[in-house]
């Protein structure tokens, strides 16, 4: 059986696979998109706006628009110019000769599914979660990662959002379309997020802050009863009753396929540039979050997909 | 019709799936959420394969919250297999279809 070769392998789906698709399809380069499982963990096709609601800050949407609906856009653009999307998951790769080899399904196969002469990655960042051992147990039992998903939930009920940056501010004021009251638990005594996202939060009266405050158990058995606080000043624990509670503590990038690969920093987000989506391996680009933990927006991973493939293009161009 | 999937509301739940002669799995969406979007083409491919073995149906959780509540659903997408009427499996979030299917195994 013959494994079919690719000029441009995308793997990933959000802002940064998507325009990276756009770009190549324009160009006439035929990108495969490998978009991966459909997942609520932030690993999903069509990246982290999936679980968001209202992006406002997308340029051209004056209205706003929601995440899982600018994602569907951004596919049927790259569709349109002959993009192929195939809604799988690549399980290994091997960038050690060219073209590189891909594997989807079974890793231990002794044939790759895919070969690609270049590779675009676009795998993203997920949520990073609290680390406790109740969250297996109570996780969509009033343990969410998804405001959008399941605020719905609990209407006039008390919950808590732990984090501190822009994606806390937003589910919290997402969520008091909800509950009762939504309190934003948060380690430090300032906050991350953008100015905007802050003064939206202070000016909410559903939203109350515990400043110093770190999760130290989910309490519970068979639904989420509560929280244990603890005081990261004073030492001090307290419960507070809540039946929801909501994690946005931060991200980390899906790099894992490509380790021992591709060079990464001490976090796990692959090494760029400078000043350009190129990787250590030549042929091999990257863009969007996986490389991003400086801005990690919509925008600026798609601007970054942008780049990749150009990249892309211009580095098949001077090999013929 | 082979494979097609029912909308199941509060007052055709009990009736449907207590009637039901073989595993009915049940789908907890909204339209309102991404996750669920992404599943429904792959479990309308499942109910398509499977016709005859098992059935799939949906409750909109914004036009049943009772169903919801009666379930103890908290998060969507929420998928939970009825077998002779009672719950006997429940998987919460989307997932791939082969996960889904390995999921599944023991009762297709």
């Amino acid at each position: 059986m013959s494994v079919p070769t690719h000029q441009v392998v995308i793997i990933g789906s959000g802002p940064a696979g998507l325009t990276a698709a756009i770009y190549a399809a324009r160009a006439d380069l035929e990108p495969l998109v490998i978009e991966g499982e459909p997942s609520s963990t932030s690993d999903q096709p069509g990246g982290q706006l999936m679980l968001t609601t209202d992006v406002e800050n997308f340029p051209g949407f004056p209205e706003g628009v929601t995440g899982p609906q600018l994602m569907a856009d951004m596919r049927a653009q790259a569709v349109r110019f002959g993009a192929e999307v195939i809604s799988q998951k690549v399980s290994r790769v091997d960038l050690s000769s060219r073209p590189f080899k891909l594997w989807i399904g079974d890793p231990d196969s002794a044939t790759p599914t895919h070969l690609a002469e270049t590779l675009i990655v676009s795998t993203g960042a997920q949520s990073v979660m609290l680390g406790l051992e109740a969250e297996q147990r109570l996780i969509g039992h009033g343990l969410s990662t998804c405001a959008t998903c399941d605020g719905f939930f609990f209407r006039d009920q008390e919950i808590a959002v732990v984090g501190g940056g822009d994606s806390a501010l937003e589910e919290a004021s997402f969520l008091t379309k909800f509950a009762s009251r939504v309190t934003i638990i948060h380690r430090r005594d300032e906050l991350r997020a953008s100015k905007i996202m802050q003064q939206r939060a202070f000016d909410n009266p559903k939203v109350e802050f515990a400043w110093n405050t770190v999760v130290d158990d989910i309490l519970g058995d068979a639904t989420v009863t509560g929280l244990r606080l603890r005081d990261s000043v004073t030492d001090e624990l307290r419960d507070l009753q809540v039946s929801g509670v909501f994690v946005a503590i931060g991200h980390k990038p899906n790099s894992g396929l490509f380790a021992g690969q591709l060079d990464m920093d001490d976090n796990g987000y692959l090494v760029t540039g400078p000043d350009r989506s190129t990787t250590n391996i030549e042929g091999v680009f990257a863009c969007g979050d996986v490389q991003d933990h400086r801005y990690r927006q919509a925008i600026t991973a798609a601007a970054s997909g942008c780049m990749a493939a150009i990249d892309a293009e211009r580095w098949l161009e001077s090999r013929h | 019709m082979a494979g097609a999937i029912t909308n199941l509301t509060d007052s055709t739940f009990d009736e449907e799936i207590g009637s039901a002669t073989g595993p009915v799995l049940v789908d907890f969406w909204a339209e309102w959420c991404g996750p669920c979007k992404m599943i429904a083409p792959i479990l309308e491919e499942i109910a398509d394969e499977q016709a005859g073995t098992l059935s799939i149906a949906k409750v909109n959780v914004d036009d049943a919250p009772s169903l919801a509540q009666r379930f103890g659903v908290m998060s969507i997408p929420t998928l939970i297999l009825f077998d002779g009427g009672e719950p006997a499996k429940r998987l919460v979030g989307a997932k791939g279809k082969p996960q889904l299917l390995e999921e599944l195994a023991e009762f297709i």
